[in-house]
């Protein structure tokens, strides 16, 4: 009895210890799998069309605003301190640094990784992943590679189209509603904005785009091993609200690390 | 029988989920051209010694040997190296549901063998004609009866012609006239394609009605194997009990029994 809570640590411990060894494990196989032939072009079409087409209208929509409302929040801000030619330079450093890779990358967690997590968890469910095993063709090759090759080429150029609506949708509120000079607002953001901070962009996508596929499928992919999760519907529900809320976490985390080593 | 080569050879194998004792001692040899029939209850160890032939879980002691193969000492690409020449079909067919049914049947095709299109195509429908899915070919996984997704993870299965086939409870969840018929198709397949064949069930009816011998489980035990008279014949309890069971079933059964071969007969 005395020592039932140090067993249970030790317990918690050993599990997580080896639930990350796993999702290490698996992370290193995906990227070996994504350099090895076979190389499935289809499988990567279809799933560009998933993760990356059929999320643009959001991404659109969500720059729009966020661009308006970044530029909306500045305006008033710069206003009081009488640096409204600063506009643009503060709307395009903010999302191309910050706002367009984080976003975008929220958004396809939200709409695509939830989506993925559960498919597979289902397809574990349903031994469509032993079935593959058994027919010898590579569940990682199958199911994970295209899902990382898409992600990997969607969530950059999403991040690209989130930052362009954005900036846009600056300029209509800076320019057209509080009749801000298009040259100060677009010239302030060709200098403020360097080549850093593209870089700093692009990688934060690449590293997002990662995390993103990376939690969503080994969550789903491990279902029949995760403690928490029963099997069954409940399970894939359960480790589905997980992926989500881990991989959120995990680019919050990593959008950190990032900024504070390129900074 | 005796002088056909085994197919499968299970030696002395035991296996754990953890701590507990999953599989005790298991000793069975299969031969070619024979179909065997792995009998228990729910949670008899039949399932689990399924996943060891398959390779997709390793034991803790013992061997397994598969079309001369030692299980325990490939890799993974030898393992699926293997694997081309075994057919499972899954007890709900495990079919792709993003797939239609056409597209699930062809996929070992595409993915292993240099085939064009055409003739992969001509390959897969050969075998929807001979599961009676022809029709059915554009449907999705989810527009299918119980039966009929049996029936195409079974076309899957054998879509590569191979030497054996696994086939997990066959007969689970389907009325007596639908089991009879997939019982049917099953002998038909090992005399057309001359394969050794596997099936793991609880069902008495099907398993008797198809088997060459049978083996019998309980808790993780070999109770018995041998042929299907010999298994009828066994003064052990746990046969005998498990036998009186079923004819106690059948007999209260009797009425739903024939209330569904009229069902069939009035559906056709």
């Amino acid at each position: 009895m005395v020592f039932r809570p140090l067993t249970n640590s030790g317990l918690f411990c050993l599990n997580l210890m080896e639930r990350f060894g796993r999702a290490g494990i698996f992370l290193f196989t995906g990227f070996i799998k994504v350099i090895t032939p076979p190389y499935r072009l289809t499988p990567i079409i279809k799933q560009i069309h998933f993760i990356g087409a059929r999320s643009l209208v959001l991404i659109i929509v969500s720059g729009l605003f966020i661009g308006m409302v970044v530029a909306l929040q500045f305006y008033d801000a710069l206003v009081r301190l009488g640096s409204v030619a600063m506009l643009g330079a503060a709307v395009g450093l903010v999302l191309v640094r910050e706002l367009g890779p984080l976003l975008t990358a929220l958004v396809v967690i939200g709409r695509a990784g939830s989506s993925i997590c559960a498919e597979i968890a289902i397809m574990r469910n349903e031994n469509q992943i032993d079935a593959l095993d058994c027919m010898a063709i590579d569940p990682y090759q199958y199911l994970i590679v295209p899902r990382f090759v898409a992600a990997l080429i969607c969530i950059p150029i999403l991040s690209c189209v989130f930052i362009t609506v954005g900036v846009f949708g600056g300029y209509f509120v800076g320019c057209v509603l509080f009749g801000v000079s298009p040259g100060s607002y677009f010239g302030g953001m060709y200098d403020a904005v360097l080549w850093r901070d593209i870089f700093m962009c692009i990688l934060k996508a690449i590293a997002f785009a990662t995390i993103t596929v990376w939690v969503a499928t080994v969550k789903g992919f491990y279902l029949h091993l995760d403690p928490a999760g029963a099997y069954g519907s409940e399970g894939v529900s359960k480790v589905t609200t997980q992926a989500v809320v881990v991989s959120s976490i995990s680019v919050f985390f990593a959008d950190y690390i990032i900024s504070s080593i390129i900074l | 029988m005796t002088d056909t080569p085994a197919v499968i050879d299970i030696k002395n194998m035991t296996s754990h989920y953890g701590p507990v004792k999953v599989l005790d001692d298991i000793n069975l040899t299969i031969k070619q051209r024979e179909i065997m029939v792995v009998m228990g209850h729910s949670g008899s160890g039949k399932s689990t010694l399924f996943r060891h032939v398959l390779g997709l879980k390793q034991p803790t002691s013992g061997s397994i040997e598969v079309l001369g193969k030692q299980l325990t000492t490939l890799n993974k690409k030898e393992l699926y190296a293997l694997r081309k020449n075994i057919g499972v079909a899954f007890q709900n067919g495990a079919l792709f549901s993003s797939l239609s049914v056409l597209e699930n049947v062809e996929l070992p095709l595409h993915e292993h063998t240099e085939l064009d299109d055409n003739t992969i195509r001509i390959m897969t429908r050969m075998k929807l004609e001979q599961m009676n899915l022809a029709e059915y070919e554009n449907m999705m996984p989810s527009e299918l009866s119980g039966g009929m997704l049996k029936r195409a993870g079974l076309a899957r299965a054998v879509v590569m012609d191979p030497r054996l086939l696994f086939f997990d409870e066959p007969s689970a969840g389907l009325d007596p006239v639908t089991s009879a018929e997939l019982d049917q198709l099953i002998l038909q397949l090992r005399d057309a394609l001359n394969m050794t064949i596997v099936i793991v069930t609880h069902e008495l009816e099907s398993a008797f009605s198809v088997a060459d011998r049978i083996t019998v489980m309980d808790q993780g035990r070999q109770i018995m194997t041998g042929t299907k008279e010999e298994v009828k014949a066994s003064t052990d309890t746990r046969i005998v009990n498990m036998l009186a069971r079923k004819a106690r079933d059948e007999e209260i059964d009797g009425d739903a029994y024939l209330d569904s071969l009229m069902e069939t007969q009035r559906v056709k």
